[in-house]
């Protein structure tokens, strides 16, 4: 009786709750899923002459992406341009993933171990970078690594070097703008993974032999899997669709995924060639977030 | 030459801080600590004693002092290079581990053979009677069941010492009894020197061989718990063990003059050479009603079941606890309000340290 009662209840507020979450769904169907149903319709059309497509079924767009076509004696050939611009931004993106790791998990650490109450201004301060535009934050990353920027003039003022470094226009600035704009996406999610590491952890393994470096390995490591991996999601997949970053720093020549869509909705006016890219894109983050969900239920609660 | 102690602390002190705000937490403690032995740490919290261990685990080094184990200092040494093992107060077991993973987790740090750590594991794992669990992650497991894997833990890669840190103040009455005699039939059986801290002093009593007993980073007393009962050096250990009465009084020779001018005579042994206003502490179970000793007004009885609480004032005003049988018949032999004499053994008598 009084579960059956609980149960229509329970029942209820489920139906309330869809209800309270509808303004949210209708805005996610008409803003992401329309949009997206665009995308994938155009892939699969032939190009318009000067821009926009031509409503006929084509698999050329999808086709594009990986082949292309000579003009002169119409032979197929693998489209190496193509592939060069996708392995730069998968190395990009996982050099970013890394080097954020790097800066972000001491940093991570060090919030964590701060006294409870200066922990929330030390994770506002590393929010704050959110507070400007990228674009500015992007420009103001080349005022500094730009050959006539502070790190040069620093670099020659002090002897070390006596022509400036070529830093602006290669990948290196790329990662370099990339680790500075997505290095708190990666200090959140640690924070709050080694918020909760019980730190007598780390004496329990210490005092039972272990050295420093294998308490860093064996314990701390595998405790705080769970917030590395959200932390490298969370980095990972907007690096892969960067645009503004390399577009900035990187110039034309070193483009990443992101600005080659562009330039297939720009000067390139092949509109079913840049659906093509910008769902393989998808899929790509697609895969990750779902080898994310197997790695982290394998690992059971504790993960 | 004898053979030196097991762990020795020469004049260990260690300070939190620096200038004004410093803390002392420990205050030049020297104490030795023998082979095979079960050694208590007892104290109220902030004493100092979880501070000692620490620095005979090495989380923490001396601000000045050494640590000696088996003769040779080892206070320097970090952690993982000392042949100690520590049972934490929250267990703190590994959660990405298996509990036999755990258990084999400092063999395997040491580099023993896999099926060397295995076989020790499962051993241990008999050892603390959790076999059935060995393959179970440690979350799975009850609190006392999690105490015996911590304990499982820290004695399978067999080490010189092993630290407990209040390690059955998260369990419940019950259990606590049960762990305490499993406590100290794993340190007959291991034959391994255990060094427990806690704030119980029954905890302490029933367990240890030998008991120091701190207070504000210091060692006060010394020894067995029988010694540490019965002839309490000063007050604090004399209140903090069991329940006392404390009696100001007056020596003269080796006579003590009691409240009310009741008279008896000590041995030099009880005395100590003092002389003039002392306090002596006189446990409630060793008075009773008798033709000569100390005269009171009953003011309130407190019945226990096996025994009464009577409390009684003296003549001074002081207010004293004896505790009595209860007869067979269950009727109350004294009422409130009645006068008594309190009698007591001399041998009692023990005069405190200021």
């Amino acid at each position: 009786m009084a579960s059956q009662a609980e149960e229509i209840a329970e029942a209820a507020r489920v139906r309330r709750n869809w209800l309270l979450s509808a303004p949210a769904l209708t805005v996610l169907a008409l803003g992401a899923l329309g949009p997206l149903m665009v995308v994938l319709i155009y892939s699969f059309l032939e190009p318009g002459d000067y821009s926009g497509v031509r409503w006929n079924f084509s698999l050329d767009g999808w086709f594009q992406i990986f082949f292309q076509r000579d003009i002169f004696d119409d032979t197929v050939g693998l489209a190496d341009a193509h592939l060069r611009i996708f392995w730069r931004s998968v190395k990009l993106s996982l050099l970013t993933t890394l080097t954020t790791f790097v800066f972000g998990f001491p940093t991570a650490w060090f919030i964590a171990t701060q006294p409870r109450g200066r922990r929330a201004l030390w994770l506002f301060l590393i929010t704050i970078p959110f507070w400007t535009n990228l674009l500015i934050r992007t420009f103001a990353i080349m005022e500094v690594i730009r050959n006539q920027g502070l790190l040069n003039s620093a670099l020659m003022a002090l002897g070390l070097i006596e022509q400036p470094l070529q830093i602006m226009y290669t990948d290196t600035a790329v990662l370099i703008g990339m680790t500075y704009v997505y290095l708190p996406l990666m200090v959140l999610p640690l924070y709050a993974s080694i918020d909760r590491f019980d730190f007598t952890l780390i004496e329990a393994a210490y005092d039972l032999y272990a050295s420093r470096w294998r308490v860093l390995r064996r314990i701390v490591l595998p405790i705080v899997k769970p917030g590395i991996i959200a932390g490298s999601i969370l980095v990972f997949v907007p690096s892969l669709g960067a645009y503004v970053t390399p577009r900035v720093l990187g110039g034309g020549k070193n483009m990443m995924i992101g600005n080659f869509i562009d330039l297939q909705f720009g000067q390139g006016r092949n509109w079913p060639l840049g659906s093509a890219l910008s769902m393989l894109l998808l899929l790509i983050v697609g895969a990750a977030l779902l080898a994310y969900v197997r790695v982290s239920n394998r690992e059971g609660p504790h993960g | 030459m004898p053979t030196p102690p097991a762990v020795e602390a020469i004049s260990a002190r260690k300070t939190y801080g620096d200038g004004q705000a410093a803390v002392v937490a420990l205050k030049d403690v020297s104490v030795q600590i023998g082979k095979g032995e079960f050694f208590t740490l007892l104290g109220p919290s902030g004493c100092g004693k979880t501070t000692l261990l620490r620095l005979i685990a090495g989380f923490e080094t001396p601000t000045a002092g050494q640590i000696l184990l088996d003769g040779n200092d080892i206070t320097a040494d970090p952690p993982n290079l000392r042949p100690i093992n520590t049972v934490f107060q929250n267990y703190a077991l590994f959660p990405h581990l298996t509990v036999a993973q755990n258990v084999g987790f400092g063999l395997e740090m040491q580099g023993r053979p896999r099926r060397e750590v295995e076989e020790t594991a499962a051993e241990m794992l008999a050892l603390v009677k959790l076999e059935a669990m060995a393959n179970r992650r440690c979350s799975q497991l009850s609190g006392g069941q999690q105490q015996r894997v911590a304990l499982a833990r820290a004695l399978a890669p067999r080490p010189k010492v092993l630290l407990l840190d209040e390690p059955l103040s998260a369990l419940d009455l019950k259990l606590r009894k049960e762990m305490q005699s499993e406590l100290k039939r794993l340190q007959t059986e291991t034959g391994i020197t255990f060094i427990f801290v806690t704030h119980d002093q029954e905890e302490a009593l029933t367990m240890s061989d030998r008991i120091g007993v701190m207070s504000a980073g210091k060692i006060l007393q010394i020894g067995s718990p029988r010694d540490i009962y019965t002839k309490p050096a000063n007050r604090f250990v004399a209140d903090f063990i069991g329940e006392t009465n404390f009696l100001s009084a007056d020596l003269s020779g080796q006579t003590l003059t009691l409240p009310g001018g009741f008279r008896i005579d000590l041995t030099p042994a009880q005395t100590k050479g003092r002389q003039g206003q002392v306090t002596v502490a006189l446990r409630p179970e060793q008075i009773r009603p008798a033709d000569q000793g100390l005269s009171a007004t009953v003011t309130q009885l407190v019945y226990f079941g096996t025994d009464m609480h009577s409390h009684a004032r003296l003549s001074d005003g002081t207010e004293v606890v004896a505790r009595m049988q209860t007869s067979p018949s269950g009727e109350a032999a004294l009422h409130e309000g009645q006068a008594i004499t309190l009698g007591f053994a001399p041998e009692a008598i023990q005069v405190l340290e200021d």
